[in-house]
This record gives structure tokens, C-alpha cells and sequence, in this order.
């Protein structure tokens, strides 16, 4: 989308160490709103790490985040999912013990009072999870099922309706399609088109370059920890972006 | 040929929810219906079945407090020595002459606070594993509670503290004998039971602490602060544990040191047996009851036929070995590879 309207999220010098390895050296990053970033590079330089300062799950050692150009200071995975800042994990981070309705609700499931008692509402539960999946076009036998006996793109699915159940304004994936079949791939990639349309930024980490050339308006490349190059993609070619990767420009 | 397999798998993994709740329940009716073919007089009389709930009745809050741990895929080794430190506070407290109210409360708030130890040691100290926490506590609280009570028995406490493990209700008014009483330790069983099957099924907390079980990177990422629930959970264990105490000093009328000796691991037996997973995430509470009633019922019912406690160990070893293989072949069903 437009780059002259104001980033929905923005990064700002953000440096981690983990004792004395340094993970991310002064990295800077936007989003805008309806805008896909694809986020390249090669194993450790620093894509996971990124994401994970950026969720709230890593605190950075130096740098700022600004939501909406307001500086913000996350503590947990929760005040970042509070701004509508929501994060799909490379390993999905799902429950497998648990039905489909409740991973989606996980830490935030609705609750109905019956005297003194704050229960958990399992109606609701289901009933919100079937209209999100139906909304998303996501195809599960019930909502009751447990992750556990999904296939591989159906628990994709389930991560990406999770990330999107709480009107999230910036979705960001790592590696959404990496443990994908084939014929799963393209449906994941049709969600991300659609969250898109909806305004939601989405931050796609991924290797591959079909991935990115299929959802991305635009490219950054990390190497070793540190901004290495971007473009849009009308601007660049798959080529290059390889070459970006592996630290050639 | 495939559409036969497909429906046979379809028909097992419509089959597996069904079994895996009430499979036990199945093997328990079974284990009651043996022994009353065996002992058809004595096994289901009144006096046998309220002896057999009095006897497991402390057991059976040990192992709801374990089955709790092994949820989130931890374990607690301190519960048998939790259960003696806090048996021994009571007995002191009780012996220095305090009124029976404050006698009653002090097993369970030792309780709480030996497993809050435990809680703020696995999280805050980032034990690598609660096994080695807890294997510490185990001693540590087992010599506390020699140390506080000179190693010697304290006997002899008021009909008020002793109101839980010793208690009776009396059913004459529906017209049964007086022999044919209700143990209040029964009714406490019942009432803990349900209340902790409505907290870990029907409250946020509950379905944390299974959830943290299941993935606790998917916990974590979900916001919910895993060392706080582990926190909680350990500590819960504990109090359940300082109810134990206050029931067995009931039962027996006296603290002594080899109280609950290794009734820990009977207590991690009961829940494996109720199909507990220590992967975590897996079990219920009416499984961790069937599996306290299993262990209970054994012991009784080789008692009663003169079975030697040797064959008993060897029984009970074998049950936990074949519970456990029953849970490896459900993952194998269960579980998409």
C-alpha cells in the first residue's frame, strides 16, 4: 500500500544479545495497513528473534517499537496482543490436548457467572469459533476437535483463525507454509491474501519465494542480525532476493 | 479394501474420547464385580465398603494434588513429606494446647506454603526439572517435621480435630442401623473431588493448567504466565496434601515420623493407573478417584483373601505397567504422525 501514510508498526533500532551472541545489530522495520512484508534470510539472521521482540516475548536489549506512532514497552506476550499485534509461531504454538475452539480462545476465553463463580462459557466458545472459521472460509469437522488430530495445514489454519479472532491489526507469521503439503499451501496463502483486504498488516517470515512473490507488496532481507536490503516487490526479482539472502547484492 | 480401513480407523478415533474417560471406570466395575465373585459375603458389605473409603482417604488427597502436577507435566515427590511435616505442626500445635479451630487450620496452611516452596523453587530458581525440586523437598520437609517433633510419635488429640478422619454420620434416620454409619472422610473425598473437577474443567485456571501441559510454548504465547499457574498448582498440591494430614491424624489419633512414607509414589501410581499421561495434558479427576479406588480396593480385596502385601506390590507394579502401555497404544491411535 501506500508508503506515505503513517506505519502501523513500526521498529526502531531494535539490538538483542543472548549473553555475548548477537542476535539483531540496529534493525528497523514498518508495516502498513493492508500491506503484506516478507521478511528473508538466512537461518540465524535474526528473523525469528525479530519476531519474537516484536510479540513481546523477547525484550529487546536497545531500540523502540511504535504502534500506531505511539512508543510502546512490551512486557509480555499479552500487551502485545492487547495493541492487536498477534504472532504465528513456526512450531504454531497449539495445544494438540485441546479441542480447536478452546486453542483459538486460549488465555482469553469468554466466561459466564453462575453465583460467585467465573466459569468458562463453551457455548459461546464454539458458537464464536464457528462463525471465525466459517468468516475465514476455514473447513474443520467441528470445533470441538482436538488439534492433535488435524492435518499440518488444518493446524495452520487454526494458528492463523487464532492470531485474527481478537481483531488483530497486524498478523505476523513465521514460516506459515514451511511444513505445509503442497496442496495445502496455496489455501494458506489465499488467507493471507484475505486478511489483507481487511486492512490487517501481515509480516510474513518465509523461505520461500513462491511465498513471497504470491502475498508480499514488499521485501526485507536480514543478514547476520542487520538490515541488509529492501524494495518493493515490483521492484526486484526473485534473483535478487536470493542473492539478498546469501548476503550478495 | 481402504474404505474398509478408513471406516475402521474412523469407528477407533470415534471410540478413543469414550475410552479414554471411561475405560477406567470399566476396569474398576470389573476389579469390584471379581472381588465380590471372590468374597460375595464380606467384599460388598457395609463394614468393608466404609473401610476401604476410610482407607484411602488421605491417599486419594495426595494423589488429586499429584494428578494436578502431572498435568502440567511436572511431578511432586514431597506429598507423602508434606503430608508428615504438616501431620507433625498439627500435632505440636495441638500438644501446646491452641483451641481446635487453629489446630484444624495449621496442616493446611503448612501444606499450602511447603508446596508454594516447591512452586517458587521450580519457577524462580529454574529447577531443570520439578522432579529434582521436589526430590529435595521430600527430604528436606520430612526432616523438618523430625526435627520439630524430636523424631518421637505425638498421640492423643480432641474429637474436634479428629471430626474429619474419624468422624460418622449416623443414617438411623433412614431407618439403617448404627453400625451402618456414613465417614465424614467420605464425604470430605466427595465434596474435594467435585470441587476440583469444577476448577480444572469449568474455570480459566483449569483449562491453563491443561493447556500448559498440552504445549507450554503455546501457553506462553497465548499470554497466560506459566510460572504463575505452576506457582498455583504446586501449591494446591501442598494444601490437598495438609488435608491428607489432617485426615490421617484423625484416622490414627497421632503424628509419627513414618507417616506417609512413600505414599508419594502410590499417589503417582493412582493417577498413571487413572490414565494420567506424564507427557501432561492427559487425565481426569474421575480417573485419578478410579485410580485411588483401584489401589484401594486391591489392597482390601487381597487383604481380606490373606494375599501376601508381597503379591500386592508385585499386582500393583504390574496394573501401573499395563495402565501406561494402555496410554502408549492410545497416543499411537490418537495422535497424527
Amino acid at each position: 500500500m501506500s508508503s506515505t501514510s503513517n506505519p502501523l508498526l513500526e521498529a526502531k533500532g531494535i539490538t538483542k544479545y543472548f549473553g555475548t551472541i548477537t542476535a539483531l545489530e540496529n534493525v528497523n522495520l514498518k508495516v502498513h495497513a493492508g500491506e503484506c512484508l516478507g521478511v528473508v534470510g538466512d537461518n540465524g539472521a535474526g528473523k525469528s528473534t525479530l519476531m519474537k521482540v516484536l510479540s513481546g516475548l523477547y525484550k529487546p536489549s536497545a531500540g523502540s517499537l511504535f504502534f500506531q506512532g505511539k512508543e510502546e514497552i512490551l512486557e509480555s506476550p499479552r500487551d502485545s496482543q492487547n495493541l492487536g499485534l498477534e504472532m504465528v509461531y513456526q512450531d504454531l504454538a497449539l495445544a494438540g490436548n485441546l479441542p480447536i475452539g478452546e486453542n483459538i480462545f486460549l488465555g482469553r476465553e469468554p466466561t459466564k457467572n453462575l453465583g460467585f463463580l467465573k466459569l468458562l462459557d463453551f457455548n459461546k466458545i464454539k458458537e464464536l469459533t464457528n462463525a471465525h472459521l466459517d468468516k475465514l472460509k476455514i473447513n474443520v469437522k467441528s470445533a470441538d476437535q482436538k488439534v492433535e488430530e488435524l492435518s499440518g495445514g488444518q493446524r495452520q489454519a487454526v494458528a492463523i483463525a487464532r492470531s485474527t479472532a481478537f481483531n488483530a491489526k497486524v498478523v505476523i507469521m513465521d514460516e506459515p507454509t514451511a511444513a505445509l503439503a503442497i496442496k495445502e499451501v496455496g489455501k494458506v496463502l489465499d488467507l493471507i491474501n484475505s486478511l489483507k483486504k481487511t486492512g490487517v498488516g501481515v509480516i510474513v517470515i518465509s523461505h520461500r519465494m513462491d511465498d513471497i512473490f504470491t502475498v508480499c507488496d514488499r521485501v526485507m532481507a536480514l543478514f547476520q542480525g542487520t538490515n541488509f536490503a529492501e524494495s518493493t516487490l515490483s521492484n526486484t526479482s526473485r534473483d535478487e532476493v536470493i542473492g539478498w539472502i546469501m548476503g550478495k547484492k | 479394501m481402504e474404505d474398509k480401513d478408513k471406516k475402521i480407523e474412523s469407528l477407533h478415533l470415534k471410540l478413543i474420547p469414550y475410552f479414554e474417560k471411561y475405560g477406567i471406570l470399566l476396569l474398576l466395575v470389573l476389579m469390584i464385580l471379581v472381588m465380590h465373585i471372590l468374597q460375595p459375603d464380606v467384599f460388598l458389605s457395609w463394614r468393608n465398603v466404609t473401610n476401604v473409603f476410610k482407607q484411602i482417604s488421605w491417599q486419594s488427597m495426595l494423589a488429586l494434588g499429584v494428578f494436578m502436577v502431572i498435568v502440567t507435566a511436572g511431578i511432586d515427590l514431597s506429598v507423602g513429606s508434606i503430608m508428615m511435616l504438616s501431620l507433625m505442626i498439627l500435632a505440636v500445635v495441638a500438644k501446646a494446647g491452641a483451641p481446635w479451630f487453629i489446630v484444624v487450620l495449621t496442616p493446611l496452611i503448612a501444606g499450602f506454603l511447603c508446596g508454594l516452596f516447591n512452586g517458587l523453587g521450580i519457577t524462580l530458581l529454574r529447577m531443570p526439572h520439578p522432579f529434582i525440586m521436589t526430590l529435595g523437598t521430600l527430604y528436606i520437609f520430612r526432616g523438618a517435621g523430625n526435627l520439630i517433633s524430636g523424631g518421637t510419635p505425638i498421640s492423643g488429640f480432641t474429637d474436634e480435630v479428629r471430626y474429619l478422619g474419624h468422624g460418622r454420620i449416623d443414617l438411623q434416620w433412614l431407618g439403617l442401623e448404627k453400625s451402618q454409619y456414613l465417614p465424614v472422610s467420605l464425604v470430605l473425598i466427595a465434596i474435594v473431588y467435585i470441587i476440583f473437577w469444577i476448577f480444572l474443567n469449568k474455570s480459566k485456571t483449569g483449562k491453563w493448567i491443561y493447556a500448559i501441559g498440552g504445549n507450554p510454548n503455546a501457553a506462553r504465547a497465548s499470554g497466560i504466565n506459566v510460572n504463575k499457574i505452576l506457582i498455583i498448582v504446586y501449591s494446591l498440591c501442598g494444601f490437598l496434601s495438609g488435608i491428607g494430614a489432617l485426615i490421617l491424624a484423625g484416622r490414627t489419633d497421632s503424628g509419627y515420623p513414618n507417616a506417609g512414607l512413600q505414599s508419594e509414589l502410590d499417589a503417582i501410581a493412582a493417577c498413571i493407573i487413572g490414565g494420567a499421561s506424564f507427557f501432561g495434558g492427559r487425565g481426569t479427576v474421575l480417573g485419578v478417584f478410579a485410580g485411588v479406588m483401584i489401589m484401594g480396593i486391591l489392597r482390601n480385596g487381597l487383604n481380606l483373601m490373606d494375599v501376601s502385601s508381597f503379591w500386592q506390590q508385585v499386582l500393583i507394579g504390574s496394573i501401573i505397567v499395563l495402565a501406561v502401555y494402555i496410554d502408549v497404544l492410545r497416543r499411537d491411535i490418537g495422535t497424527r504422525k
